[in-house]
């Protein structure tokens, strides 16, 4: 249960990012490509460098190892990447939580799979689950659902949401469609020119 | 037979008649590497005597700091060649001090210690075997440490998606960069490896072939030729192990953030 605080964010030409996401809460962002919403993601979670200030609960980020920092506030990017042969290389195999893959539609075999045979929408849903694995404390995803169909968009979505509930875990979350904010979000705000604005 | 034949200037130009021949090929074909053929050949030519010059020098006068001072310029000169031949060698000093820096570490060393407690020579540094041997071990280093920091920064930059992918995971630089590291050491060491591997077979070593033409023994020969190429694979391991290290090391910042702008762009 910890608050995400980002103050003063600013990467080249994006910022000053303020933000303030809550345990439990969603909060969605849209915004035309190329606005810096990705950006953004990336230095939350320390992957590209940027001015400001980032903390968890009370801890500021540069007083944790960078590793751990992205473990707790874990980016889910838009295009997953996968450089083992099999599913389950990716996995530690120890802390696995089953019922989350059952959730998402996957047997125990599926971590068998060859990598380069997963579909995009399997690779997605797989990518969310390898991110839920390291049991983060915040989520950053970068259309999670961007490749799946409807109905697997609603299953995901439907899991994002009990997590948050049932967690208190804050997810900034980006995406284009309207019709999922309206179903996810706690609030909404936009990318426009660099700087964060609520969506009216 | 334990004299050498002696070359003429004529034999010599009997000899670059050939490389003229295959500078006409060449340009006949439309390769666009007559000029450089050329260049490269005259480049040879005015090396290498002036190499026979200072040597003869440095032989007669034995002089430690001279010695000192032209294995400092050996090392400097295959410090440049390996930045130019990499595709995106890192911006500034660090694109030269890497592999330079590997390069004298591993080549010196090595060199030193084969010197002092193998080949023993009175005293240890006498310029007829310091400074062949540490030649031979800088030209291989340097192709060794070149290979590997080109196929690290390529790869690194070819992999960016992947290695954040790994840092998002929690994974620390060393592991988001391992498999890349690895594949740019097996890279740098496959030339040497070929090169041990083929070494009497298929080809006779370049120094083997000097020796048995100035009319050593073949067996002597044969035991100078193994020592070399156990420096060399020494040397070139080393200095690859280090700049790819190094380099692995360079391309991460103190948050262990991948900062891929430390490199080169490449021109055109």
């Amino acid at each position: 249960m910890s608050i995400l605080t980002i103050k003063d964010l600013t990467i080249a030409h994006v910022g000053p990012i303020n933000l303030e996401l809550k345990p439990g809460e969603i909060v969605c962002l849209s915004g035309a490509s190329g606005s810096g919403k990705s950006l953004m993601l990336k230095a939350i979670a320390d992957i590209i460098p940027a001015s400001g200030s980032l903390s968890l609960g009370d801890i500021n980020s540069i007083n944790v190892l960078a590793p751990i920092w992205r473990k707790q506030v874990a980016l889910l990017p838009a295009e997953s990447q996968w450089w083992h042969d099999t599913v389950g290389e990716h996995f530690k195999l120890a802390n696995l939580d089953l019922e989350l893959f059952q959730q998402l539609g996957f047997a125990r075999d599926c971590l068998d799979w060859q990598t380069s045979r997963c579909s995009t929408g399997e690779k997605q849903r797989l990518a969310l689950l390898r991110t839920l694995a390291n049991k983060p404390k915040c989520l950053l995803l970068d259309e999670p659902t961007g490749s799946l169909d409807p109905d697997n968009t609603l299953v995901v979505e439907a899991l994002l949401k009990t997590l948050a509930t049932q967690q208190q875990i804050p997810i900034l979350w980006v995406s284009h469609s309207h019709e999922q904010i309206n179903r996810v979000a706690n609030r909404h705000l936009v990318m426009r020119e660099g700087k964060l604005v609520t969506y009216e | 037979m334990n004299s050498v034949i002696p070359l003429s200037a004529i034999d010599l130009g009997i000899a670059a008649s050939l490389v003229v021949l295959l500078a006409l090929l060449t340009w006949w074909l439309h390769l666009g590497i007559s000029r450089r053929l050329l260049i490269a050949a005259a480049r040879t030519v005015v090396q290498l005597l002036l190499l026979g010059l200072v040597l003869k020098y440095l032989f007669d006068s034995s002089n430690p700091a001279l010695i000192m001072l032209i294995a400092f310029v050996m090392v400097a000169v295959a410090g440049r060649e390996v930045m130019v031949r990499q595709h995106r060698p890192f911006k500034g000093a660090w694109g030269y001090g890497l592999g330079t820096l590997s390069m004298f570490i591993s080549s010196f060393a090595i060199t030193i210690f084969s010197l002092s407690l193998i080949v023993s020579p009175e005293p240890w540094y006498l310029p007829q075997y310091s400074i062949p041997l540490l030649g031979m071990m800088l030209g291989n280093t340097m192709t060794g440490v070149a290979l590997t920091m080109d196929s690290l920064t390529t790869s690194a930059w070819q992999q960016r998606a992947v290695i954040e992918q790994r840092l998002m995971l929690g994974e620390d630089w060393r592991s988001a960069i391992r498999d890349i590291a690895r594949q740019s050491l097996r890279t740098g060491m496959i030339p040497i490896l070929n090169a041990m591997a083929a070494a009497g077979i298929i080809s006779i070593p370049g120094m083997m072939t000097g020796q048995l033409l100035s009319g050593s023994s073949p067996f002597e020969a044969a035991k100078y030729q193994i020592l070399i190429m156990f420096m060399i694979a020494a040397g070139t391991g080393f200095a690859a192990v280090m700049s790819s290290w190094f380099g692995a090391k360079r391309l991460f910042d103190d948050r262990q953030r991948l900062r891929l702008e430390r490199l080169t762009v490449p021109k055109g």
